[in-house]
């Protein structure tokens, strides 16, 4: 289990891996904090011609609040840097308590996980959630994505392969927001089967899944009904679930309606 | 007759952490992958990616790849070394194949080996498998086990009339006994293929000099291994040194002899430099032995005042491709029927097996072998008969476990039971437990919406066996074990011992056997294993024998050293042999006065022996093979308790708490058997709720990286109470029974009726393991069945 | 493809060492094989079982999961250094004494993973330890005894502290 040859190469400025991206793109892995990207390598899955170490860049992990609110995480942030960060919404830190474990979660960075955008993954869905803006550059310069339109399906993104993820931008969310983020996962740190990011302010909800769809978004049918004061289960028709023999559809689905629930209740909602 | 002179406030019994450990716990173990070896290549493997195909090999490319030193095909070993045949003298008609080193033509399952290549690292070997060109022809496959013997279940083997591999029926018509039954309970339960997840995987450095082999392996019992490689490539054993330094853990798993073992051994042969082959995580899980796959049909009948009468049992056993070498594979699922109704009193007894051929790797011996099959299905039993009859399930148990008074008992399929604490090990438990403290805070948590559930399993475990187990089945096992024990001239003991040592701690237990038969400090006793050139021959480490066959072995060297050692004391101090001892390491006189200290006793005996009498040559070391002649296996016992939570909405099993009572005859060291404990069983925990070879609809492998096999974690296991109860064996001076696979045998059992409990009130059952959150859903009908 | 290689420069176990490697050789293969400290060990080489964890730059990760030529400028520490940190050689007489390992092939991986929990949480609760564990696979002891050991080091550690 050792990977296929490659060659590496570690830019220290972010125009050199913008260079590197134009000549090599697709043909290109950016090694981030390599907690999937090196499996992918030593299962001989991944077998790109070129790896672009970004660790060498200066500031690319830095967690900053934005001036007029918010905070933008540089794509470099370790999983256990945004855990203990006090400027990152609360709902990021409970979602990576679910993500791997202690020294997975040292190396890995909020970049690597939004690019990867494993269907499982929590991640994304907490970016879908807190409506957050995902920065991508390249040298035609820096691209603003929604992030509840930023992924497209199975490891799929809008990411496109000249292009690299620098930051993620949240938005400010005063203090009257309620958050909550619950999963079903066989062990402590697996991959999700399910889960549920929901982030609740006055007269606002929103709410994404990981683990049910190809990719998380947001589920507008099920947001108003929350906003209504109704049932929301009904609402949950709007999901497509995935189907695998290990995690059925209806599983999924089933899965979904029960963490609803449950978050609604820990927001203080029904 | 359990020897009288087992000192009272000796060393065997002592509560000590194991000397050993003081190096791993530094990093400084030195297991198969941490030695160097000058000039060595590097194996990898190309291994059949389909369950059954047809294959040519274009070898060229792989060939021509810088730092590629050779690539090997079936061919090419043939001429060094033979082929595995099952021995099946035990189990005539049984159907397996030769297996060769490397399969030619066609592989019969996912995994298995094919070519071989060698190179300078391991990166490059792996670069070169990717090239060696293949031209599959994809055949039909039998992967699953109820589809295996369908008449139209396409051959696992070409030509092959049926995949049955073995069957057989043991027992008397039950008609009659069943008829007159006022209850017969039945259920069918169902096992994943299980494997054994060793954190080392398997590994060997092989390497060849002058017709003769060292061999470096990480491996449970090297002599067994020594002679089948003497065989195979038809050289003496004494040409043939194999060395086990510390093993990353065996767990049966590393007993068997594989496929790309042979093959690397065959390589260095012919290539003339060492090899090294390491089994990585994927090679592991899809090629080491499976274990476990069963679908179990059971039938129990009660009479009216709730006495089981007997057992008439269905087994279907997945073998795989082939039955494993040497030991083969129907041996799990004679252990399980061995086991069936095991603790209970019962008249009768009936069991049909069959064990089908799959296209799948062959399973073999893992911990607790079939124990957790045979426990699961009788308490499962046991359990839907308790509430059939509106009973609680420990009265039930009570009045059916085999009283002491009726000991020894030959159960109707011919086992013999004796020894055997099953009553107390209950009243332990029970107090251990705070049972009535426990079942009010059970149905306060359950009133208050939460689904708690509690489950229980005997056990009865045959261990340590003697020769008759494995000797008429042709199978070259051995049953002894030997040690040679001599006299240092520092005053220290060395014990050579043919126990083997994989973490279980059996260095330790001997060092303070011999600490006690010598008269000696444990840690004055260095225990040596695992190496044929400084250890004899015997039996490693297997079927849980340590201590009750090496212990033996090690007491009967220590006493006769002892009295050597006072032989040649009493001539050089001009006493009387008898009015001497060895106290601490010195002789001491009938006053417990120190007369003279070991070290300088050896000292005279090695360097001035002109000082010893005329006639006497004062020997220093003893050897003493231990066969165990009455009783073909120790039978233990136990009970072990599980508590488990489960989520209404998910699914998602907890366990809480759960409790061992034991009874291993003799405990030589209570720290190591109840850390054996609570290892079996969290391992029992993961046969039961996590782990599972899986394989899609169309026979591939799906399970083939750690987080697809999954195997219990910190988080997944709960704290674990255990407590011993102590029946010696009567029939040794030592008196230890097996203690190491016991935690495995009933743990699954237990967690099984746990969950079933939790759910009782919901009218659900739970019959497959692993159990997964999906199943207790589907279940509960919240989630529709597949 | 050729195999690149780098020169790298970096401290390992207070001992600057430079060294030429293949840019697809993971840290912990280097480790073992480069320099000789083979008290790491592979478990899976794909990131799920612990047994290869290193300590780089004050923090531990798998060294399955970091390529050799990242190590370039960092300082790294393994098991072998464990000892020479209060709470490295308290972990390890914990270990010994309460039996908290069997074959020994996940206690390098669990000791320095523990470390870290008692550096950033001197008095961990039995499920803190589990949680903070959950990424180290031991099948050998049930965990339990690792548990008990932790806790054993942590009592000590902090008899010691003022
Ligand atoms: C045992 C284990 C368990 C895990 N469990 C979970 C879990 O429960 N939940 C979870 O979410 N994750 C889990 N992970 C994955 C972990 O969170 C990863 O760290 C994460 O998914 C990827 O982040 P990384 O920085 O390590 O990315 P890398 O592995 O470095 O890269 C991953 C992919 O993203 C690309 N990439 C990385 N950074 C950028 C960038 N800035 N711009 C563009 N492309 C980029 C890479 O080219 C690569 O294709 C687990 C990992 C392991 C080994
Ligand atoms: S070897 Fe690195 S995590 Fe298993
Ligand atoms: S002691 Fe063997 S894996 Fe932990």
């Amino acid at each position: 289990m050792k990977p296929a040859p490659f060659r590496y190469e570690r830019p220290a400025t972010l125009e050199a891996v913008l260079a590197l991206l134009d000549a090599h793109g697709a043909q290109a892995e950016i090694l981030a904090g390599g907690q999937s990207l090196m499996p992918m390598l030593a299962l001989r899955v991944a077998r790109p011609d070129l790896v672009i170490d970004i660790n060498r860049i200066a500031g690319l992990g830095d967690i900053t609040a934005i001036p007029d609110g918010g905070v933008r995480i540089g794509a470099r942030a370790r999983h256990a840097e945004v855990m203990a960060s006090p400027l990152v919404p609360a709902l990021m830190r409970s979602a990576l308590a679910h993500v791997a474990h202690p020294a997975i979660r040292n190396r890995g960075t909020l970049g690597g996980s939004l690019a990867l955008a494993d269907p499982a993954a929590e991640m994304p869905c907490c970016m879908v959630a807190l409506g957050a803006r995902i920065v991508t550059l390249s040298s035609r310069g820096e691209t603003h994505h929604d992030a509840a339109s930023f992924f497209h399906g199975l490891y799929s993104t809008a990411r496109r392969p000249d292009e690299m993820i620098l930051r993620i931008e949240i938005p400010p969310l005063g203090p009257q927001w309620r958050f909550a983020f619950l999963e079903e996962a066989r062990r402590l740190g697996d991959y999700a089967i399910a889960g549920v990011a929901l982030a609740m302010g006055a007269g606002e909800v929103r709410l994404a899944f990981c683990g049910v769809e190809p990719a998380p978004r947001c589920l507008p049918a099920t947001e108003a009904l929350i906003l209504a004061g109704a049932d929301p289960l009904p609402g949950l028709v709007e999901l497509a679930p995935m189907d695998s023999d290990d995690a059925p559809e209806a599983y999924r689905r089933h899965l979904a309606g029960v963490l609803l629930k449950r978050a609604l209740r820990e927001v203080g909602h029904g | 007759m359990t020897d009288l002179a087992l000192p009272q406030d000796g060393w065997i019994g002592r509560r000590m952490p194991r000397e050993d450990t003081r190096r791993l716990v530094m990093g400084a173990g030195r297991y198969v992958d941490d030695l160097a070896c000058r000039g060595e290549l590097h194996a990898a493997f190309l291994r059949s990616p389909y369950p059954h195909a047809g294959f040519r090999l274009d070898l060229s490319q792989a060939k021509a790849l810088d730092g590629v030193a050779a690539v090997f095909v079936a061919e090419d070993l043939a001429r060094v070394c033979g082929g595995l045949i099952c021995p099946d003298l035990a189990f005539p008609g049984m159907v397996s194949p030769q297996q060769l080193p490397l399969v030619a033509e066609r592989a019969v399952y996912q995994g298995e080996p094919i070519a071989l290549v060698l190179a300078d690292s391991r990166a490059v070997a792996e670069d070169a498998v990717e090239l060696i060109a293949v031209d599959w022809q994809e055949l039909p496959a039998i992967t699953r086990l109820d589809q295996s013997l369908t008449q139209d279940a396409p051959p696992v083997h070409l030509g092959l009339a049926s995949n049955l591999g073995w069957s057989t029926q043991i027992g008397t018509d039950l008609r009659d006994a069943f008829a007159g039954a006022a209850l017969v309970v039945e259920t069918t339960l169902d096992f994943a293929r299980n494997t054994g997840v060793t954190l080392e995987p398997r590994g060997l450095i092989a390497q060849w000099d002058a017709g003769a082999l060292e061999l470096r392996i990480s491996h449970q019992m090297p002599h067994q291994l020594q002679l089948h490689i003497a065989e195979l490539f038809g050289v003496a054993m004494s040409r043939v040194r194999v060395i086990c330094g510390d093993v990353g853990g065996g767990f049966g798993l590393k007993m068997h002899i594989y496929q790309d073992e042979l093959a690397t051994i065959a390589a260095a042969r012919l290539i003339g430099r060492p090899v090294r082959f390491i089994a990585d995580r994927m090679e592991s899980l899809m090629a080491d032995i499976h274990a476990r796959e069963h679908r179990i049909h059971g039938r129990m009948a009660v009479d009216a005042q709730g006495r089981i009468i007997g057992f008439d049992i269905d087994d279907l056993h997945g073998m795989g491709a082939y039955s494993v070498f040497p030991r083969s594979s129907t041996r799990e699922a004679m252990s399980a029927l061995a086991v069936i109704g095991a603790p209970y009193l019962h008249q009768v007894f009936h069991a049909r097996l069959r064990c089908a051929l799959q296209n799948k790797v062959p399973t073999g011996q893992l911990r607790a072998v079939g124990n957790p099959i045979g426990c699961a299905i009788t308490e499962r039993l046991v359990d839907l008969a308790a509430s059939a009859r509106g009973e609680d399930r420990l009265v039930f148990r009570a009045r059916n476990l085999l009283p002491e008074a009726m000991q020894p008992w030959t159960s109707p399929s011919g086992f013999r039971l004796f020894g055997l604490s099953h009553h107390r090990c209950l009243e332990r438990l029970q107090k251990l437990m705070d049972l009535p403290k426990l079942r009010a805070e059970i149905s306060d948590a359950c009133a208050s919406g939460r689904w708690l559930g509690l489950g229980f399993a005997s056990l009865v475990e045959f261990t340590a066996p003697n020769s008759r187990s494995y000797g008429p089945t042709g199978a070259p096992v051995a049953a002894v074990d030997a040690v040679v024990a001599t006299l240092e001239m520092t005053g220290d003991i060395s014990v050579r011992a043919s126990v083997s040592e994989i973490g279980q701690g059996i260095r330790q237990s001997l060092a303070q056997v011999m600490a006690d038969a010598m008269g000696v400090p444990a840690e004055n006793v260095a225990v040596l294993t695992g190496d044929t050139a400084t250890v004899p021959h015997g039996g490693g480490a297997w079927a849980s024998r340590g201590a009750a066959i090496g212990g033996e072995a090690a007491w009967q060297a220590g006493v006769a050293l002892r009295a050597q050692i006072l032989e040649i004391a009493a001539a050089l101090l001009q006493a009387q042999a008898a009015d001497l001892d060895i106290r601490f390491g010195q002789v001491v006189d009938q006053h417990g006065s120190a007369r003279m200290g070991l070290d300088e006793l050896s000292r005279i005996v090695t360097l001035q022996s002109y000082l010893l009498p005329d006639g006497m040559q004062g020997q220093l070391s003893v050897s003493r093979t231990y066969r165990r002649e009455a009783d073909s296996a120790l039978p233990n016992n136990g009970i072990q308790a599980v508590l488990v939570e489960i989520d209404p909405d998910t699914g998602h099993i907890s366990a809480l708490r759960h409790w061992v009572v034991f009874d291993c005859g003799r405990v030589l060291n209570p720290l190591l058997v109840e850390e054996q404990i609570r290892g079996g069983v969290v391992m029992g925990l993961g046969q039961a709720l996590l782990e599972a070879c899986s394989y899609d609809s169309g026979g591939q492998f799906i399970s083939a990286t750690l987080a697809d096999y999954k195997v219990p974690m910190a988080d997944d296991a709960p704290d674990i109470e255990v407590a011993l109860v102590e029946t010696p064996y009567a029939g040794s001076a030592v008196g230890a029974k097996g203690a190491g696979e016991a935690g495995a045998c009933a743990a699954p059992a237990a967690l099984l009726n746990a969950v079933n409990d939790a759910l009782a009130g919901q009218g659900a059952q739970i019959s497959a393991l692993p159990i997964t959150p999906l199943d207790v859903l589907r279940a509960l009908g919240r989630v529709p069945q597949a | 493809m050729d195999n690149q290689t780098l020169s790298i420069a970096c401290t390992i176990n207070d001992r600057a060492i430079r060294a030429t490697i293949p840019v697809r050789q993971s840290l912990v293969d280097f480790l073992r094989e480069g320099v000789g400290l083979t008290g790491s060990h592979v478990g899976c080489a794909h990131g799920v079982c612990g047994a290869c964890h290193v300590v780089v730059d004050g923090v531990v990760v798998r060294g399955c999961l970091i390529l050799a030529v990242q190590a370039d400028g960092a300082e790294i520490s393994t098991i072998e250094h464990a000892a020479t940190t209060s709470i490295g050689a308290a972990l390890q007489a914990a270990f010994f004494e309460r039996a908290a390992l069997q074959c020994g092939f996940c206690t390098s991986g669990m000791i320095l993973q523990a470390a870290e929990l008692l550096a950033q949480n001197p008095e961990p609760s039995r499920d803190e330890i589990r949680a903070a564990l959950s990424g180290n696979l031991c099948r050998c002891t049930g965990y339990h005894a690792i548990v008990d050991a932790v806790q054993m080091a942590s009592a000590r550690l902090s008899d010691i502290a003022p």
